[in-house]
């Protein structure tokens, strides 16, 4: 009874401490990205027409508002006649499926290596911080594009790929982190209390370094995002027909020198507004959750 | 200060062995490397001397170490789709990348230090305000979608610029422009932030107790000690612009090493993808070498932290 109270107290105490950390919430960043997950999610019901099949004989046409628009596809059709709206709202799918999977596999992997690296030390520190500096001194795009061509293209391959070429940001800044909380008075007493070396690094360290991963992983999503897009739009990331707003960009290219403007500055405009959402969120996250991590 | 060098030129070899294992790793992860290194429709004869020749019957060190070698000698194969030396290919283009580089530095600076000056002098006014957009807008607009913007607009709609290739000098100014875009926030950032710290250094409240007038103070005596970081970060990235172009000499049609790369990934030309990443690899760890290096010498506290 008491056990269960005193729980509920908790979880009270820690809504309340959560409610306050949102206070100054910036609006633009959660309607963006809380609208592409809302498309993302319902996609199936929002979408008017199916995003990988179209009709040739309706090729080219452009949005509802200009000449030859028509209101059956609100903003036009591309290259094989496909509705450019519903190719926008299942990219969202795939943009928000792979940004988020990479992001917290990139943040799994990291983390985890950060905070044995930090607490462990020693030879386990050395060998895995080697590896971060020599993985951090390679260039990021150009190896993920290396991968993805050698790998072949597949949404899973890519998340694969990133989180490959990604973990090594979260690791550096975790370790850091590890260093300074390892020396802390509550850490040595679980020492002496006789806590395993498991035990403190899964119930003391990690729950302190959550938030700069966190803060992190809301700063990677955009980076991630844009990496996609050049994946899909090299040809090497999420493979045709599928709806990812880079591949569609590189289709748009077909139509570009004809001026059919839609093909080339809708799909970018997403990638703009999800990738700004996130660094605003990220930058906001960054003052609020770990003062530490400004001067980053 | 020996140890020190020591100790970083062993880092940078430690990342080229990382980098050459995780291509060779990545390789053989993926299957028979010999489908990839054989020319498409070539004979079963052919495909089992590339397997002789590669050593894959035998242990995967002695594998690693035959590959090692071939890098070291300089032996990156012949081009599939060219049929000559991939060095020879990669050497030739390096040029218009280095150029397209260049100018695209040049609008990054161009862009990015006036106008970090002026946010930096007028912190948290209109004008810092802008700057602060502009430069999220930078991070957040992918170089390639500012190309293809850019071609709309000026090559479709005005006209006014050729939308891709090479040859005259208004073919580099859009690519340029957008490979530039990014670092041009970039720079900004770094501007704003540096000439905030050296306005509030002591030197600078002398010059102004001088009662020099606040042009002199930001022009002669900020300017310079500001810049420091920032041509810095110019250099490396100068580096970085070489390797990032991918994307952009792709939409241009700009013949430099990005674009072999790309025809390399799009003809199944494996050599040419496996040579462009191993030295654009190189190319990156040589400059944070450099970088580290020339740190130590100028500012003695890094030589003497571990």
């Amino acid at each position: 009874m008491n056990g269960s109270r005193a729980a509920a107290l908790t979880v009270a105490w820690r809504l309340a401490s959560f409610r306050s950390r949102l206070e100054g919430l910036p609006a633009f960043p959660i309607v963006i990205l809380g609208t592409l997950a809302l498309l993302a999610i319902f996609a199936d019901f929002i979408a008017p027409h199916d995003p990988q099949v179209g009709l040739l004989g309706e090729r080219f046409r452009p949005p509802a508002w200009q000449a030859g628009g028509s209101t059956a596809h609100l903003l036009g059709t591309d290259h094989v006649g496909r509705d450019v709206l519903s190719r926008l709202i299942f990219g969202a799918r795939i943009s928000m499926t792979v940004g988020f999977t990479a992001v917290i596999f990139a943040g799994v992997v990291g983390t985890t290596l950060g905070i044995l690296a930090g607490y462990l030390g020693g030879w386990v520190d050395q060998v895995i911080m080697r590896v971060t500096d020599a993985w951090l001194a390679l260039p990021a795009l150009t190896f993920a594009i290396f991968l993805a061509a050698i790998v072949g293209p597949s949404a899973s391959n890519i998340v694969i790929i990133m989180a490959l070429v990604y973990w090594t940001r979260y690791a550096r800044v975790v370790r850091g982190e590890v260093l300074s909380l390892k020396e802390r008075d509550y850490v040595r007493l679980a020492i002496v209390a006789g806590c395993s070396k498991r035990t403190i690094m899964k119930r003391h360290i990690l729950p302190n370094v959550v938030n700069s991963s966190i803060v992190l992983a809301t700063l990677m999503l955009g980076v991630v995002i844009v990496t996609e897009a050049a994946l899909s739009f090299l040809g090497v990331g999420v493979p045709p027909p599928q709806p990812a707003w880079g591949l569609m960009l590189a289709d748009g290219k077909k139509g570009l020198m004809a001026g059919y403007w839609w093909l080339t500055v809708l799909p970018g405009l997403c990638i703009m507004l999800m990738v700004l959402s996130a660094n605003l969120l990220g930058d906001w996250l960054r003052v609020k959750l770990d003062p530490q991590l400004r001067q980053l | 200060m020996k140890r020190f060098i020591l100790r970083r030129v062993g880092y940078a070899l430690l990342s080229l062995v990382v980098l050459s294992a995780t291509i060779f790793v990545f390789v053989r992860l993926t299957g028979d490397p010999s489908v990839l290194l054989v020319e498409p429709g070539a004979s079963k004869a052919d495909i089992d001397a590339i397997r002789a020749d590669l050593g894959l019957d035998r242990p995967l060190l002695v594998q690693y170490a035959l590959f090692v070698k071939g890098l070291l000698k300089a032996d990156f194969g012949r081009s599939f789709y060219y049929r000559t030396p991939v060095l020879e290919l990669y050497l030739e283009r390096l040029p218009n990348s280095l150029m397209l580089a260049v100018v695209a530095m040049a609008f990054s600076l161009v862009i990015g230090i006036p106008s970090g000056i002026i946010a930096a002098m007028r912190v948290n006014s209109g004008w810092d305000g802008a700057g602060k957009v502009f430069a999220l807008l930078g991070l957040s607009m992918p170089s390639f979608w500012v190309g293809l913007l850019m071609i709309l607009f000026f090559s479709v709609y005005l006209g006014w610029l050729p939308s891709s290739g090479s040859g005259t000098p208004l073919h580099i100014l859009m690519p340029a422009f957008a490979l530039g875009w990014y670092f041009a926030a970039a720079h900004m950032r770094l501007t704003r932030s540096s000439m905030l710290e050296v306005l509030g250094s002591e030197y600078i409240k002398l010059a102004r107790l001088k009662g020099l007038p606040e042009t002199l103070v930001i022009c002669k005596h900020a300017f310079k000690n500001a810049l420091i970081p920032v041509l810095t970060l110019a250099g490396i990235n100068l580096v970085l612009m070489i390797n990032v172009a991918v994307v952009v000499e792709t939409v241009f049609a700009w013949p430099g090493v990005g674009r072999l790369f790309y025809e390399g990934i799009a003809f199944r030309d494996f050599p040419v993808v496996q040579t462009s990443i191993i030295l654009s690899g190189t190319m990156i760890v040589a400059v944070n070498l450099a970088v580290d290096l020339l740190y130590a010498v100028i500012d003695p506290r890094i030589r003497y932290e571990r």
